[in-house]
């Protein structure tokens, strides 16, 4: 007989089988796919933590979206992409820690450090355990034969600076430029080579040896003098996010009219907050999130980062490619999923579409001209314009 | 020159205040206060919430960072420190139970905070240009309040019954036990008083400087070097120390520019000649 009780009890019952059909076909499902580690070892707390947290945010948005469309086929294996981080809190000992970390759990690519000192320093441990690493530091030392395992994850400032001054210089009469970093490797050796690109501009340097400490909270001090000089064009040479909005505000209260510029990527929601108005006009290098560039996949791209973390980070638009590039080479050849050789290899001709730009543009590596061989992503050099809390493309240039 | 030294009181009024309540926990319970700078860096994000994101008065925002901080301050200072203070006899455990405290703060306010650098609307709009002098409104407003809330905190200190309990404190424990200061109550309202002023000084701040999950460290380190300069656990050192500093580099900064990043380097250099001729500071009191 069929009752009010028997009735629940089946429906229960039904409900609990339909459950346990469904994880065991989801958890089958997974089964099916390999794991694919990538690491990343950069700096992720402190006040540099903005260039290493869009960097593993970035790895690890796309990877969940490439594991929730089923994963990543490469040869005849379909991987799930797991992202294993390592915080160097900007400190190379703990660098050279973190790539040994990837090497005993058998990781092969690696993305990061941030910076110029870690990125020297973990050399040794990468080539001793056959790892590449996608640094986001200029030194070409790094990238320059014997080296070979580094890979430069953007453009370089002395591959931006000289294309950004020429359109100043051409464009808005810029004759007078002047100077100022941060007291540390990265920013210092930033400033030295686009004081030399300024003189081969023909371009008058007012201001080459202001520098600041890296954690100054209060810029008036440092930007008096060089504001007195009335340059044309200012430029924040390898400024932290930051301390760019400090910078900026400091500079425009003390009166000063002339251009601002800097060769490293920038966050519009942080320059609105902390120089408001001030930060219009503003000119630094983004990725490929502007309107006027980014496809539909960006966009879905952003969208993704912005659920998965609440807020969207602009530095992601240059710090998005590494991973593809890494998925997308092994793709093009499998046999280096372990083989760090077939990958180099395979930089040599490599070409694929690139997903994140309207138009065909393609992923391929360059650095030919710079390093004397592809040891860099060729991500979009887009020179963006600041503007009432948004960032616009001002010109878009490349790297060969 | 009107503009350096401009910049060096107003460098200085900030300094000042952010030296304050370190020095205070210092006098009173003999703590080296790492995480001083955590607790400026959480008031300055307390009040970007309260004022930036809700949109509610800045006033409000300051005395919610006040209020906040004064509470962990207190909270800190009963289960904390005191048990600390009471169970261990190396005063090297309650620094370093400051800077546990120091690394927890930093880590919770990058995962509660981000990564991002934070700012929030100019509370004045305006730049005061006039006699070789240019200086934001919003600045002259932050210095005039800083000035004000160092002479509210020392004529409390002078007059008031707590201010002279923790005064007794600070000149001999003891002492002011055995004439009936209750030493726990008053310690912690100490300790609440100089997270207090900590997270009052993070969120004035915040309106100039904005704010990062990643300053607590160095904010510390020069709280310190003001301290070092005035003398540790002295109110006026603190001032002086601030003040000394603010100008220093104001000055630095503009005389030695061409020589590159050297202004902290001759800081640092005058202060360890400053230290081994004066090792208490300008008017400190012996370590211990």
């Amino acid at each position: 007989m069929i009752n009010r009780r028997s009735t629940l009890k089946s429906m229960a019952l039904g409900a609990v089988s339909a459950l346990a059909i469904a994880a065991v076909g989801i958890s089958h499902a997974q089964a099916e796919n390999k794991e694919l580690k990538i690491g990343f070892v950069g700096v992720t707390s402190g006040p540099a933590a903005a260039w290493g947290t869009s960097n593993v945010r970035s790895m690890q948005t796309r990877a969940a979206w490439l594991n929730e469309t089923g994963g990543v086929k490469i040869g005849n294996d379909t991987y799930n992409i797991n992202i294993v981080t390592f915080d160097d809190q900007k400190d190379p000992k703990r660098a050279i820690a973190g790539m040994e970390k990837m090497a005993q759990e058998g990781i092969h690519y690696v993305v990061g450090p941030n910076v110029d000192d870690g990125a020297a320093a973990v050399r040794p441990v990468a080539e001793a355990n056959g790892i590449i690493y996608f640094p986001y530091a200029f030194p070409k030392a790094l990238y320059q034969k014997p080296a070979s395992n580094a890979v430069l994850g953007m453009i370089a400032n002395y591959q931006s600076g000289p294309a950004i001054y020429k359109y100043l210089k051409e464009n808005k009469g810029v004759k007078k430029i002047a100077f100022v970093a941060a007291n540390e490797s990265d920013p210092l050796s930033q400033r030295d080579s686009g004081v030399e690109a300024a003189k081969a501009l023909g371009l008058e340097v007012v201001a080459q040896n202001d520098t600041y400490q890296n954690d100054t909270r209060d810029f008036t001090p440092v930007l008096t003098p060089i504001v007195a000089l009335k340059p044309d064009l200012l430029v924040l040479s390898g400024v932290a996010p930051a301390n760019a909005p400090l910078l900026i505000r400091a500079a425009r209260e003390l009166g000063y009219e002339g251009l601002i510029s800097t060769e490293t990527a920038q966050d519009a929601k942080v320059l609105e907050e902390g120089a408001g108005e001030y930060a219009n006009g503003f000119i630094s290098v983004g990725g490929a999130s502007t309107p006027e560039i980014a496809s539909d996949e960006m966009k879905e791209f952003v969208a993704r980062y912005t659920k998965m973390f609440g807020e969207y980070n602009d530095e992601s638009n240059t710090k998005v490619y590494a991973l593809e590039y890494i998925l997308d080479t092994l793709k093009a050849n499998p046999a280096a999923i372990n083989d760090v050789a077939e990958f180099k290899k395979t930089m040599d001709s490599f070409s694929a579409p690139n997903p994140f730009l309207k138009g065909d543009a393609k992923l391929s590596y360059v650095g030919a001209t710079s390093f004397g061989q592809k040891r860099q992503l060729s991500v979009p050099m887009v020179v963006n314009e600041y503007k009432d809390g948004a960032f616009q493309t001002l010109f878009v240039g490349s790297v060969d | 020159m009107e503009q350096v030294i401009a910049n060096g009181l107003y460098l200085g009024a900030q300094y000042a205040l952010i030296a304050l309540g370190l020095t205070l926990i210092f006098a009173l319970m003999n703590v080296l206060n790492f995480a001083h700078g955590q607790m400026y860096v959480l008031g300055g994000f307390i009040t970007y919430t309260v004022y930036g994101q809700l949109g509610l008065p800045f006033v409000v925002a300051l005395l919610a960072s006040g209020l906040t901080l004064a509470v962990i301050g207190a909270l800190m200072e009963k289960f904390l420190f005191r048990t600390v203070i009471r169970r261990s006899h190396r005063e090297e455990s309650t620094m370093l139970l400051a800077a546990a405290t120091a690394f927890f703060f930093d880590a919770v306010i990058l995962l509660l905070f981000g990564e991002k650098q934070r700012g929030v609307p100019k509370i004045v709009k305006g730049v005061f240009n006039d006699a070789g002098i240019i200086m934001p409104y919003d600045r002259i407003v932050v210095g005039a309040l800083a000035i004000v809330f160092i002479a509210a905190f020392v004529l409390y200190m002078q007059y008031s019954r707590v201010g002279r309990a923790m005064r007794a404190l600070a000149q001999d424990r003891v002492a002011a036990q055995l004439m009936g200061v209750r030493v726990d109550r008053y310690s912690m309202i100490g300790f609440a008083m100089g997270a207090m002023l900590a997270g009052v000084v993070g969120g004035l701040l915040v309106t100039i400087t904005g704010v990062n999950s990643g300053i607590g460290g160095p904010i510390s380190i020069k709280a310190f070097l003001m301290v070092m300069i005035g003398g540790a656990g002295v109110v006026g050192g603190a001032i002086a120390g601030g003040f000394i500093l603010g100008m220093m580099e104001s000055v630095g900064l503009t005389v030695l520019r061409e020589y590159g990043d050297v202004t902290y380097l001759v800081i640092f250099a005058a202060l360890m000649v400053f230290l081994s001729v004066r090792p208490n500071g300008l008017m400190g009191k012996p370590w211990g």
